[in-house]
């Protein structure tokens, strides 16, 4: 650690974040289930309330669209709000607003009516907590023309992308995964991001194998790029990031590289995420210069089961990625 | 059923003009001129529609212009109104223009949503109308947002919503209406009860035709008054818009019993799609919230007949340049299809 940076997990680069936020935009509140209760949301909220005061950071009913749809007439009305949603299943009851209303109302109303608002959707999954607490639902929301999708893996990245979004013009979710609370980075002083500024970046270079995935699915590929590292295979992983609008280039350039392309996604797989990636690849090209060979590792069609030995089953981890690797490289 | 609107919902009553009591008449004379002009204007929008000139989904409030213009005679451009799928009326009471209204349901590049929005989606920021969407009850929470911002700059305006009574079904409806009144904000919801959503009548929908018991249920004041009484609108909103100015008072919900001539959508009234309401509908045309205003002008010799005669023809000349200066405006370039989607 350097005197410019400063020691710190995923979940409290999100405090950082809106900190900064809060003491630098007066325009900026925050609302949400739980936000003076802050369990709700790991270490990434911890004394907002006392920091900053209830009525910027504001605990309110348990009423998701109405949340939702105050978010929005607040942004229409001037403000950059930040609606929380401390777990993806229960945002579901607010998807009218988030989908029909909040990505809409620009194009809609002919361009003056943009909605600078953004709808943390915090992804909490595993401990058996079964099939109504363990979404991630991701792919949908990236389907949505007019919604930035976001979806941080690092601390650096849960703070900036955080910044960004609340800063964009446009309503963004931004998702953040509990499994990667305790992540921690040295990061750089904080300060503004455009949200023109979140692409897809490559995580590690290698030659053998393209590794695509995005949030928690980005971390356990660089786990199994040391794995095959091991076994002398050179992965290159690519971070997606902003998965809308989705900017699928490097993936494309990264293939042409390496002949075989694995998307990682912790998600269901039938009409997914992995399957865009796969798809804007074919589209690409590239798979015409010959003998590029394509794979996805996803979740199993099937609601998440409680049992442990099931949830084995159900979630994939860096040993699967590694098998499913090799399998593509020794094919 | 004791709880309901009891001769309020009586289509053979209230059919004489106004009392006009100690009311201003000069904004009177102004609520006429805007009720007109919104009648006028929505009738040339309904000929249009059945000639297929308009194409897209048009819901027309003739009928209903009382609610919408004294409601809007309280408002000023730094308030933030929202309407539903039915809100021609509301956008031209707040002062929208006729071209830019015009232009929108022809799908032009002057209209008020530069031609992206049609009838159903209108906004016009500079006037206060903050948009209308035609999803049952999505505007509520948002005009809740807008009302927790006014709260929050404290410059004493406030949010209004207008809503059927279609959408007191809705969950969006309950949830806006508890988190307002929990957070105290200046917020008015309008409900123009019709009795009708599409073809459902309120007593096939809910257990009581008075739509006000659901602001007694989340604490909220509230007024129940012939919505076809314009003057009995602005009266009960005197109070709250006069503390919301000075930066008191949490929400106030106004129930305006009304009636809609024409259909669900469209130009037509309905029988042809077999809702069983002819003598009804014969009856509340009768209870005209324009003729028994103009009716009571005149007899209180506050408006000369002659005069009443003037307002009309000057407001169908309006309507008759706007609508010829709509059809010579532009379509949208192609381009704006995906120019809109993002910031620039």
């Amino acid at each position: 650690m350097t005197a410019t940076t400063q020691r710190r997990s995923y979940g409290e680069a999100i405090r950082d974040a809106f900190a900064y936020l809060l003491a630098s935009r007066p325009d900026v509140f925050v609302m949400g289930q739980g936000l003076w209760s802050p369990w709700y949301v790991g270490n990434s909220m911890t004394d907002l309330e006392v920091e900053f005061g209830k009525d910027r950071v504001i605990d309110v009913p348990v009423s998701e669209v109405a949340t939702t749809g105050a978010g929005i007439g607040a942004a229409l009305a001037g403000y950059r709000p930040i609606v929380v949603h401390p777990r993806v299943d229960f945002m579901l009851l607010a998807v009218d607003q988030v989908v029909t209303q909040a990505a809409k109302w620009r194009s809609m109303f002919g361009g003056g009516s943009g909605v600078p608002m953004v709808i943390r959707a915090i992804i909490n999954r595993g401990g058996e907590q079964g099939a109504q607490h363990s979404q991630s639902l991701h792919s949908w929301f990236a389907h949505i023309p007019g919604l930035h999708v976001l979806m941080p893996a690092t601390p650096q990245d849960a703070r900036d992308m955080l910044i960004a979004a609340t800063l964009a013009d446009d309503p963004v979710l931004y998702m953040d995964d509990r499994w990667c609370y305790e992540l921690e980075d040295d990061l750089p002083p904080v300060g503004d991001v455009s949200i023109q500024d979140i692409k897809p970046i490559r995580r590690r270079e290698g030659t053998d194998v393209t590794l695509v995935g995005c949030g928690h699915s980005t971390q356990l590929n660089l786990e199994a790029a040391d794995l095959l590292a091991g076994v002398g295979v050179s992965a290159d992983v690519i971070d997606l990031r902003a998965l809308n609008p989705l900017q699928p280039s490097i993936v494309c350039d990264s293939v042409a590289a390496t002949g075989r392309l694995l998307v990682v996604d912790g998600d269901w797989r039938s009409c997914g995420l992995a399957a865009e990636i796969i798809a804007g690849v074919a589209e690409h090209g590239v798979m015409q210069k010959g003998n590029v060979r394509c794979a996805r590792l996803t979740h199993p069609d099937a609601p998440a089961p409680t049992s442990r030995v099931l949830e084995e089953r159900f979630y994939f981890t860096a040993r699967d990625i590694v098998r499913e690797a090799l399998a593509l490289v020794r094919a | 059923m004791t709880d309901d609107l009891g001769p309020l919902a009586d289509s053979g009553r209230f059919h004489e003009p106004l009392a006009l009591d100690a009311t201003d008449v000069a904004s009177v004379r102004q609520a006429l001129r805007l009720m007109l002009r919104i009648r006028r204007a929505e009738e040339r929008i309904a000929d249009n529609v059945a000639t297929g000139v308009i194409r897209c989904p048009c819901h027309l409030a003739i009928g209903q212009e009382a609610a919408a213009v004294g409601v809007a005679q309280h408002l000023r451009p730094s308030d933030r109104a929202f309407g539903a799928h039915r809100s021609h009326a509301h956008f031209l009471a707040m002062g929208g223009s006729l071209d830019g209204l015009f232009a929108e349901v022809l799908g032009r590049d002057t209209g008020v949503s530069r031609g992206m929005g049609g009838s159903m989606h209108l906004a016009a920021r500079d006037i206060g109308f903050y948009g209308s969407v035609p999803i049952v009850g999505a505007t509520i929470p948002i005009a809740v947002g807008a009302a927790l911002a006014a709260h929050m700059d404290g410059r004493g305006d406030i949010a209004v919503s207008f809503f059927g009574d279609g959408a007191v079904e809705e969950g969006s409806f309950h949830e806006s209406m508890n988190m307002a009144a929990s957070m105290q904000l200046p917020i008015l919801f309008v409900c123009e009860n019709n009795f009708f959503a599409s073809h459902m009548h309120i007593s096939l929908r809910q257990p009581s035709n008075r739509v006000a018991r659901f602001a007694e249920a989340h604490g909220i004041e509230h007024a129940t008054v012939d919505g076809n009484d314009v003057i009995a609108v602005r009266r009960a909103l005197e109070k709250p818009v006069s503390q919301w100015r000075q930066r008191h008072g949490g929400p106030f919900f106004l129930e305006a019993v009304t009636y809609r001539w024409r259909g669900h959508v469209g130009h037509r009234d309905d029988l042809d799609v077999g809702v069983a309401r002819k003598d009804d509908l014969a009856a509340w045309q009768g209870r005209d919230p324009i003729q028994r205003l103009s009716d009571a002008l005149v007899g209180a010799g506050h408006l000369a007949a002659t005069d009443r005669d003037r307002v009309d023809a000057e407001i169908r000349a309006e309507v008759d340049s706007a609508w010829n200066a709509a059809l010579l405006a532009p379509f949208p370039a192609e381009g704006e299809l995906l120019a809109r989607v993002w910031a620039p």
